[in-house]
């Protein structure tokens, strides 16, 4: 600030760079300042939309621990217990979704025939624009049905694990198949970056590799690979991202009550934020509400680290190769 | 790091499957499948995972033993990225599939121009479900029309700005940071956002289409302005500076030649946009409500929106609910996939344009 | 706004055209008026949000669809988000009038007050219906149960079906050994708040808690509203579950028989109505409420013990004319013998006691705008 003189501070702020010479006129002053008001306007609505979920949230981190029972008896126990269920379910989701996206990325990039490659492309961003509540539906309706038998297989075989410890639920309708949801409606997202990533890897440490006699994997391992990597990493943070805020496609599919379990396949599960915010926001009770848009906060709060790991991973990998 | 640790001595020359083996292995593979189902009496499930797996293992067996070690894997690799990709086609042909076979029988002219306005059938006393979402329809549409009119000028102008403006200058850095934020913001939280805000305004119990728009353009601005803003960066500078040197002042410029050069992809950030919001949730149940009947006024009382009627019609749980939802299911993927094709036309037909 | 006013304003005028249209645009599905009790409101306008439990969806749509139709220019819209969300959304303005399964508690009477301007709600029953304990188990159709062994089943210790107290009850039915999967509401519910109170009732203290609205153990499947918990134990196997009768009536699920006295009974209408005539109204209440403390415990063969009586409450006085109206109207519709009528050909609940609907009649018909 004081660094700058004062006479080019009266001239002309709000417009720099390569064209600051040129003149202008009371058309150009006006448009400037619309195209300035309307980043502003982004500015305070965003500075809003937190301002205002932190005023009016802000009340439910201390209120009366009555509305918590009978499930926990403070607010962090609360949100204690909705956070772990919401990170349960990205968990299942990325567990599933991750090695299928890389494959499916190495699938378009590297590994099928060009004329299978951009249809499948194609077809991969189209699942990516199906509406979530459509994926609840099919999920609810057909997927939960149709996975009773493997969740009563999983409980038979391997009850002995902590996650499947059942009994399984009658219905299916389980964090592991909400998971199961939120991994086909992450799988697309990761792939796309993924797939964009890998088909930046230059081209000669692509040959020289295959020239030194590499196989195809060999190539894929030595060169795409460390080429990609931090890409990868983001793409994967972008997808939980996304996993953590959905709402629809969980609330529809999962039989939820907000306790802390690791049993995927019984039909007690955790609930998540978002979906717990679905199931309550109907009671214009001030003091429900106060208590949904603190932990609605708290998910803001998250994904937004989430977000924000992903860009700051994103970008070290771009100046790192610049 | 950069040797290749699994490279032995091996002659360079050991011998090659023949071009046609994956095919081979395939059909060996889903013919013994195939036997074992008939003798054990599998379904179709078993039959397909076991003749997969057969196929995965089999193809990298075969080439241990006739290539080598570092052969194999690579043909291991191979097979399990055809497999991945065989897998994740499931989910998606199922779903397409299922939305189809049950959504079709539930469409017919009267689903599409009746509301859920029911009636009492005089003799019976029955109910008489109107049975459409002809509401629903006009409740989207105008819902999301409210979400373009106040995001796309934001939108559009921020990304000017950003991009002819304030060249690298803090409140650009500022804006482009928080437009990043706003892409991570879940749909609940601006559903939310919209109705706590309307709350405070206009008291409890306050539905109106317009608190959607405004949740939906929460969720829509980010896009539209990092596609303008990406759009309008690929207009070569050569191009301003010839208007500039004409002496057109820079406000023409933009309108007259970096938007125009840029409309294609501006366009289709937009449809992209549209087609991602308009298949929005949980932002519409928490801030419009459902209704049963026709409302065309946004900023009057609860509207239905399509994909809020799949939601209670789904939890309707009746026969006749569950047809209704997978009806309007179908009705919003089409509109989301024709969307999608327009946006993807529309960015072919202008891509010379641009530049590239 | 502007346009609704010059809408109330044209309205009365061109009510017959709009009612006309809108039929000619629903394809001609009723021709003329339905049957309408005497001295029924007609050709009131405004619009009113209300909602609450979800026992009273469906009769909530017939009443709407009979109110409609001598009253088209009336939006009502009813949202079933469970009777204790909807008596919350009553205390806070949400909510014109509330449909409730329980009365207002004691603790909240302040807000129901102070929500009314001060002056008492007004709390009518308006629906009574049985509570079906509902099953889907292959090859049954139903099955007799007393209360200890209900409320065993869903506090999760009977977890088989063929456990020995389900067997012995049931000598004539082969039991499959399936696991049992309990379903309850998600959300807070009268139905929930019905139930509890037979099973602590009538359970011989196999239930532990008193009654509530929110299900107070956490064992067994969560569904959202009465409809949620009639899908999810349609979708499962060995599921039981609890609702409204008007919802599983349609289904082909499997109904208990609850045991009264020495004999088991299985859910209807009549019952109920029995049960209500068992049951006595409330002490304490103020002029304006007709509330009933429902005896579970009643041992003659001709009462089915697990219903609810659902009330109508509103308040006395409305700031807004067109509101008190609207509210006034459809209340008294609701109780009419008309309004009686459609509820129970759709939501297959017992008519109103005709001295009951007087009553209720008489209290509705107070209310004013300020």
């Amino acid at each position: 600030m004081s660094t700058t003189p004062p006479d080019l501070e009266t001239e002309e702020p709000l417009i720099q760079g390569p064209y600051a010479g040129v003149k202008f006129g009371r058309g150009d002053k006006a448009f400037s300042t619309v195209a300035l008001a309307s980043g502003v306007t982004i500015l305070v609505t965003l500075a809003a939309v937190f301002v205002f979920l932190f005023i009016k949230g802000l009340p439910g981190f201390t209120a009366d621990p009555e509305i918590f029972k009978p499930s926990s008896d403070s607010f962090w126990g609360y949100v204690g217990r909705l956070l772990f269920g919401t990170t349960f379910a990205a968990i299942i989701a990325l567990l599933i979704a991750v090695p299928f996206s890389f494959a499916l990325a190495l699938f378009i990039s590297h590994y099928a025939p060009r004329r299978i490659a951009t249809p499948v492309a194609y077809v991969i961003d189209l699942l990516a624009a199906v509406p979530s509540v459509v994926f609840g539906l099919w999920g609810a309706r057909t997927l939960a049905v149709s996975s009773q038998p493997v969740q009563r297989w999983f409980d038979h075989n391997l009850g002995w694990l902590p996650f499947f410890k059942g009994p399984a639920s009658a219905t299916g309708r389980t964090i592991l198949i909400a998971g199961v949801v939120l991994a086909i409606m992450c799988i697309p997202i990761i792939t796309a970056i993924c797939r964009e990533v890998f088909s930046q890897t230059p081209r000669l440490n692509e040959e020289a590799a295959l020239a030194l006699g590499a196989t195809r994997w060999e190539m894929v391992r030595y060169a795409v690979f460390p080429h990609s990597r931090s890409g990868m990493v983001a793409a994967v943070m972008l997808g939980l991202g996304r996993a953590l805020g959905e709402t629809m496609a969980v609330s529809m599919v999962m039989s939820s009550t907000p306790i802390i379990t690791l049993n995927m396949i019984s039909s007690t599960n955790s609930a998540t934020i978002a979906s717990n915010i679905a199931a309550n926001y109907k009671a214009e009770d001030n003091r429900i509400q106060t208590v949904l848009l603190a932990t609605g906060l708290v998910l803001f709060l998250f994904t937004f680290l989430v977000n924000f790991v992903a860009r700051y991973v994103a970008g070290r990998g771009e100046r790192g190769q610049r | 790091m950069t040797t290749f640790d699994t490279i032995e001595s091996e002659r360079l020359y050991s011998g090659r499957l023949p071009a046609y083996a994956p095919y081979l292995v395939l059909l060996i593979a889903f013919a013994a499948s195939g036997l074992l189902a008939l003798l054990l009496g599998w379904g179709i499930v078993p039959f397909v995972i076991v003749g997969g797996l057969i196929a995965v293992v089999g193809m990298p067996a075969w080439s241990a033993v006739v290539e080598n070690r570092r052969a194999a894997t690579d043909r291991l690799v191979t097979s399990v990225i055809w497999a991945a990709f065989a897998v994740t086609l499931v989910p998606l042909v199922w779903l397409i599939w299922v939305v189809i076979s049950k959504g079709v029988p539930a469409i017919d002219l009267s689903f599409l121009t009746h509301d859920m306005v029911q009636r009492l059938d005089p003799a019976t006393g029955k109910l008489v479900a109107g049975g459409g979402l002809e509401h629903a329809l006009i409740g989207t549409l105008l819902v999301t029309l409210g979400a373009v009119v106040i995001s796309v000028p934001i939108g559009l102008f921020t990304a000017i700005y950003l991009v002819e403006y304030g060249k690298r200058n803090r409140i650009a850095k500022v804006v482009t940071f928080l437009v990043d934020v706003m892409t991570g913001i879940p749909s609940i939280v601006a559903g939310l956002f919209g109705l706590a805000l309307f709350t405070l305004i206009f008291g409890v119990g306050t539905r109106m289409g317009i608190m959607g728009s405004i949740a939906l353009s929460l969720l829509m601005i980010p896009t539209v302005v990092r596609s303008g803003e990406e759009m309008m960066r690929l207009v070569p500078d050569d191009l301003r500076e010839a208007s500039y040197a004409l002496g057109v002042p820079k406000w023409r410029t933009i309108v007259k030649v970096v938007i125009p050069t840029a409309l294609g992809g501006i366009v289709t950030g937009i449809m992209l946009a549209i087609s991602r919001v308009i298949g929005e949730t949980a932002p519409l149940l928490v801030a419009v409500g459902a209704a049963e009947a026709v409302n065309s006024n946004l900023f009057s009382g609860r509207m239905m929106t399509l994909p809020v009627f799949i939601m209670t019609q789904y939890s309707t749980a009746t026969p006749q609910g569950y047809a209704r939802a997978w009806g309007g299911a179908l009705i919003l993927i089409v509109i989301v996939m024709v969307l999608n094709l327009a946006a993807r036309i529309i960015s072919k037909i202008f891509a010379p344009k641009t530049g590239r | 706004m502007i346009t609704t006013s010059i809408r109330r304003a044209v309205v009365p005028g061109v009510a017959a055209l709009t009612l006309a249209l809108s039929l000619a645009a629903c394809g001609g599905s009723d021709n003329g008026d339905s049957a309408s009790g005497s001295g029924a409101a007609k050709g009131l306008s405004g619009t009113v949000a209300a909602g609450g439990s979800s026992a009273q969806e469906k009769a909530q749509e017939a009443w709407r669809a009979g109110f409609g139709a001598d009253n088209p220019d009336v939006t009502i819209t009813y949202d079933p988000v469970g009777s204790g969300t909807g008596r919350d959304n009553f205390y806070s303005g949400a909510y014109k009038f509330a449909g409730s399964d329980s009365a207002i508690s004691a603790e909240d009477m302040a807000k129901a007050k102070s929500a009314c301007g001060g002056s008492d709600p007004i709390e009518v029953p308006v629906f009574i219906s049985p509570i079906d304990i509902a099953f889907n188990l292959q090859g049954v159709d139903s099955l007799k149960l007393d209360a200890t062994t209900v409320a065993k089943i869903f506090s999760g210790t009977i977890k088989k079906w063929n456990d020995p107290a389900i067997a012995q009850q049931n000598p004539d039915v082969q039991l499959p050994a399936t696991a049992i999967s309990p379903v309850h509401r998600s959300d807070s519910s009268g139905t929930t708040d019905n139930f509890t109170d037979w099973l602590h009732q009538a359970g011989g203290g196999a239930w532990k808690t008193e009654h509530s609205s929110d299900w107070p153990v956490q064992v067994g499947e969560a569904a959202e509203g009465t409809s949620g918990v009639v899908g999810a134990i349609q979708d499962g196997q060995g599921t039981i579950g609890y609702a409204d009768d008007s919802a599983v009536a349609s289904t082909k699920l499997g109904k208990v028989s609850v045991k009264v006295g020495t004999d088991y009974v299985a859910p209807s209408a009549d019952g109920a109505a029995a049960g209500l005539a068992a049951s006595k109204v409330a002490d304490g209440a103020a002029a304006s409420q007709l509330v009933y403390s429902i005896n579970r415990t009643a041992t003659d063969p001709s009462v089915y013990p697990v219903f609810l009586a659902s009330y109508f409450i509103a308040c006395p006085t409305y700031d807004d004319k067109a509101t008190a109206d609207v509210v006034k109207g459809f209340g008294q519709y609701i109780v009419s013998s008309a309004g009686q009528k459609a509820a129970s050909a759709n939501a297959l609940s017992a008519p109103l006691p005709s001295d009951v609907a007087d009553k209720a009649k008489a209290i509705l018909d107070k209310i004013a705008a300020k």
